[in-house]
């Protein structure tokens, strides 16, 4: 994050919410996300599939590997770096602080 | 040494003949997937694509859904933008259509008469749309939808209050009726068949899907042959054999597809509705090599050669045999899945099965969200799932298991899935 961007945290979950190995799916301010925990280190990505219209939070995280119900679409879950076919456009991550157990992302 | 005039674009390499160039005929879903895994594969060689439609590879699901509705921007079907045919230098010759295949000098011939020589050469032409053998005009009426052209025509036509017949009730005519009613069209099928789908599905499936057009105003005829189609002034009238006849203001037909095989013919491979390969995408001549809808493949999990149009065998049988092609020694063996929405419904199916002697639902059908096993000697052969995305990825690995399971597993939704995997 460069130092002249505006930033706007907004809190979205708690981390005691979110179960390991599960992606929770959650509209905020009309943005599909999903927030996840790998590693012990919290996540939050765009919730639609680059590929075609479905919900990451209706696929699996596995490891560090998010998989998209629909047709197998992966990511590396840390970075949204897409894994091979169909996908051919990162998934979008959202930069997230967590303090105490209220996870934070930046909207801006 | 044979002497051979080469066609060469500029892409870096020198000149002279080599053998180690790839030439994939058929620039569709599976050409452009076989492309780009020759590149992930680590292969630095010559890739010709070519293919005789004048787009770049794409995906066709969406000409029949949100292409077809407008819902969807056109760039999204497409595999990869052009300029990354030409970064990964990839060569790539669209509308131009092969005549024929010279084995014996390992060139194909184009339609215009040029001449491409390959080391290799990989056969993804794809299937055509079947079309009605009808007497007179009829062809001139009915519309087909297979490629991106087709889906912008038919899209002009399917306007508000617009009479609209289809012919088929397989995925292309349910996808397209849904797509009609979605723009405001009035929306007839009629089909041969006594139910939707063409394939062997149980009742209950068909049943949930005639039951989801005919909520959304979508009319049936089944056990309907329609003779004729003509022009009748501004509208087109169709006579069925029963004696029946219905206008309407746009007719299409979605009747199943056509293996592009009649150049593997022509060349002596072996053909059989669709180019004969093994699990390596092997046909009976050692430097060619087919995948996707144009193949008649072994499936090593199900033990038999199918011929299956669908995303999935497009894309993953065409990685697979991109490698194989390079050195790789992994066959294509994936349970086949396909998907199908329609309305708010997504519908998949696993498996291939010709038969099966139980049926175990998982859940209640009335679920919103279901899915149904097919079993035979209590084996998962078949899975056929509603807005059940997520399970269908365990109930793939179970059909390819082919172990025995517990149905009241299988029926216990509190019973996970993924348990049964392992």
């Amino acid at each position: 994050m460069t130092e002249t961007k505006t930033q706007r945290w907004t809190s979205v979950a708690q981390k005691s919410q979110i179960e390991p190995g599960t992606i929770l799916g959650l509209k905020i301010e009309d943005r599909d996300i999903a927030v996840y925990i790998v590693d012990g280190a919290v996540y939050a990505a765009a919730n639609i599939c680059t590929h075609a219209h479905a919900y990451m939070s209706d696929g699996w995280l596995e490891g560090d590997i998010l998989e998209c119900p629909l047709h197998g679409g992966r990511f590396e879950a840390k970075t949204g770096r897409g894994m091979g076919a169909p996908i051919i456009c990162d998934l979008k991550l959202y930069p997230v602080r967590v303090e105490g157990d209220d996870i934070q992302i930046d909207l801006s | 040494m044979r002497g051979r005039r080469r066609q060469w674009t500029d892409c870096g390499r020198g000149d002279g003949v080599s053998d180690d160039s790839i030439i994939i005929v058929g620039a569709g879903q599976a050409g452009g997937c076989a492309a780009a895994a020759l590149r992930d594969a680590g292969y630095t060689g010559r890739i010709t694509l070519i293919g005789k439609e004048v787009h770049f590879p794409y995906e066709r699901p969406p000409l029949s859904k949100g292409v077809l509705s407008g819902d969807v921007a056109l760039d999204t079907v497409f595999l990869r933008n052009s300029d990354w045919y030409e970064s990964s230098r990839i060569e790539v010759r669209l509308g131009t259509g092969i005549a024929d295949i010279d084995r014996g000098q390992k060139r194909v011939i184009a339609e215009n008469g040029e001449t491409f020589f390959y080391g290799k050469l990989l056969l993804t032409t794809g299937a055509r749309a079947r079309k009605l053998a009808l007497p007179g005009s009829a062809n001139s009426e009915i519309i087909y939808l297979r490629g991106i052209d087709d889906a912008f025509l038919l899209q002009d036509r399917l306007r508000p209050g617009r009479k609209v017949a289809i012919i088929g009730a397989g995925f292309i005519g349910l996808e397209i009726a849904a797509t009609a009613i979605k723009l405001g069209c009035d929306v007839e099928i009629f089909a041969v068949a006594p139910g939707p789908l063409g394939r062997v599905m149980p009742d209950e499936i068909a049943n949930i899907l005639v039951r989801k057009h005919a909520d959304n105003g979508v009319r049936f005829r089944f056990r309907a042959t329609v003779s004729t189609v003509d022009r009748q002034g501004s509208r087109i009238l169709l006579r069925l054999a029963d004696g029946e006849s219905t206008e309407a203001d746009v007719v299409i037909a979605g009747i199943g597809a056509v293996p592009n095989d009649e150049l593997a013919s022509r060349a002596g491979l072996d053909v059989s509705n669709g180019i004969v390969v093994d699990e390596f995408g092997r046909t009976s001549d050692p430097a060619i090599f087919a995948a996707g809808d144009v193949t008649r493949h072994y499936n090593p999990l199900l033990k038999q050669q199918i011929r299956l149009e669908a995303w999935q065998n497009a894309q993953n049988q065409a990685i697979a045999v991109a490698n194989v092609m390079v050195g790789g020694k992994l066959p294509f063996a994936e349970v086949p899945w396909l998907w199908s929405d329609q309305f708010d419904m997504n519908l998949q199916i696993a498996g291939h099965p010709a038969d099966w002697d139980e049926l175990v639902w998982r859940g209640e059908p009335e679920d919103k969200q279901s899915m149904i096993f097919q079993l035979m000697g209590g084996i998962p052969v078949g899975a056929i799932a509603i807005n059940n995305a997520r399970d269908m990825r365990f109930a793939r690995q179970l059909i390819a298991r082919a172990k025995a399971v517990e149905p009241r597993l299988l029926a216990d939704k509190a019973y996970k899935l993924q348990q049964l995997c392992s």
